[in-house]
């Protein structure tokens, strides 16, 4: 199928960057990340820069590749990483406009690739628990509820593709940020650093150019793992009686 | 104070005390609609309530005592309301320099893009409301004590019917986006809260649109006289 490809070229972090139109010819067995492929080698066989975009994994589970495609993250399918689109949504003559996630907390490096080190620094403020290392302690040896297991695996599901803050119209990160305290805060190894960690987390989170949570919701309706905004209720809650406890 | 400041000094602290000051005017718009629907009992029932208004308290308090009071907690709450706002949109314009060429709309539901615009439309209104009915500086033929004849005679020109069934759509809007939110932003989202809080705020905003606008559409179909 022939397609029209506007995509996001930039130099560098520094650089005014503009789009670029493309023309290819893609197969619908291609996944998008393929196709850009395709365009790359023509691209470099033509002596130009090809197009630069992170990817990993290439199967739904490493939170590396991310872009907005026609406006939407990842692409129009739901529960899809960006590396598990494939072409055969599309139709011949299609326009696909290709843009990076754009906050200024993920400040763009070139073309579709993003700086997502904020991230990291707010799971280094609190995103762990301390313990010591040693042999594997028994299984099963802190009982764990059922409920609790489950919810906390579902804000583990959270691969940190930087999706949420794409979609929301703040560029905020509030579903990252609390997904990632969600999953430790449930549980009990979680529990003695929690108030804590809610404190630590939000405050580098705040010191990052990210935005406020409105509640819009574009988050969890933008989440490849569909990571629901019931984590941003607990994190509220949580911080609210970190604040109590800390006096 | 240290933990009055430590609150505030996070966009998430800054949102509690948005969803608290937005509590008290939902708990005001909905006493303030309660007190209008009088209207529909007549001339001296209507101009006995609002006279009561100023008489409340009496004699512990003085003439028109508790109402002061109760008009400087709303301006001090929306005070807090509004440069809360204010900050939190401030971060947020701020937090995405470049924008999208295309961008889909993937939020729940319409309202919450109102917030802002919604907002200051609201307090606009809120102004033009107080110069209409309150101190009758905007209004074509005010008498002071006679609250049943200003109401009845203040919606009696197209433009201002207009301009109050904006000013509803606009309440409906930030009222049904800011109660479910104010329990999201407080972190109650129990298995049951979660379940009732959007219906419960469809209901309540619903309603208050709904009973508000009655009144200039009973004027102007000739039910109140």
């Amino acid at each position: 199928m022939k397609l029209k490809l506007h995509v996001w070229r930039q130099a560098g972090p520094s650089e005014r960057g503009r789009f670029v139109t493309y023309d290819t010819d893609a197969s619908e067995h291609m996944s998008f990340l393929e196709m850009l492929d395709v365009v790359n080698e023509e691209l470099e066989s033509n002596g130009e820069e090809p197009i630069v975009f992170d990817s990993d994994c290439r199967e739904g589970i490493c939170g590396t590749c991310g872009m907005v495609i026609n406006g939407r993250p990842h692409g129009p399918w739901k529960r899809t990483t960006v590396c598990q689109l494939h072409m055969r949504e599309y139709g011949d003559g299609d326009e696909i406009w290709v843009e990076p996630w754009r906050a200024d907390g993920f400040p763009v490096q070139r073309d579709l690739m993003v700086d997502r080190s904020a991230f990291d620094r707010i799971v280094a403020a609190g995103g762990y628990i301390s313990v010591r290392t040693g042999s594997a302690p028994d299984a099963n040896a802190i009982a764990v509820e059922q409920v609790d297991a489950e919810k906390s695996m579902d804000a583990a599901s959270c691969i940190g593709c930087g999706a949420c803050v794409a979609a929301c119209p703040n560029a905020s990160a509030m579903l990252f940020t609390s997904a990632k305290a969600a999953h430790l805060n449930l549980l009990p190894q979680g529990q003695p650093e929690r108030y804590g960690r809610v404190l630590d987390m939000i405050l580098t989170m705040e010191a990052e150019q990210f935005g406020t949570c409105t509640n819009h919701g574009a988050c969890e309706n933008a989440c490849p793992k569909e990571i629901k905004i019931d984590v941003i209720a607990m994190l509220n809650r949580d911080y609210m009686k970190a604040l109590l406890k800390a006096s | 104070m240290r933990r009055v400041y430590s609150l505030y000094s996070t966009s998430v602290g800054k949102k509690y005390t948005m969803a608290v000051s937005g509590a008290i005017f939902v708990l005001f718009v909905i006493v303030h609609m309660f007190g209008n629907l009088k209207v529909y009992l007549g001339p001296e029932a209507f101009n006995h309530y609002a006279e009561g208004l100023r008489e409340f308290g009496e004699p512990f308090l003085g003439y028109e005592w508790f109402l002061w009071v109760f008009r400087a907690g709303l301006v001090a709450f929306l005070l807090i309301h509004t440069v809360a706002a204010w900050q939190t949109s401030r971060q947020s314009w701020a937090a995405r320099g470049q924008k999208y060429k295309k961008q889909e709309k993937l939020v729940f539901h319409y309202a919450s893009r109102t917030m802002r615009w919604g907002g200051v439309a609201l307090l606009l209104f809120v102004v033009y409301h107080i110069l209409h009915l309150t101190t009758g500086t905007l209004h074509p033929d005010f008498v002071p004590g006679d609250a049943y004849h200003n109401f009845v005679t203040g919606f009696r020109s197209v433009p201002v019917v207009a301009a109050y069934t904006l000013a509803m759509i606009a309440l409906g809007l930030h009222l049904y986006h800011g109660i479910w939110s104010a329990f999201q932003t407080m972190g109650l989202d129990g298995p049951r809260t979660k379940r009732w809080r959007m219906p419960m705020a469809l209901a309540v905003s619903l309603i208050v649109v709904l009973v508000n606008l009655s009144f200039p559409v009973a004027v102007y179909t000739g039910i109140l006289q």
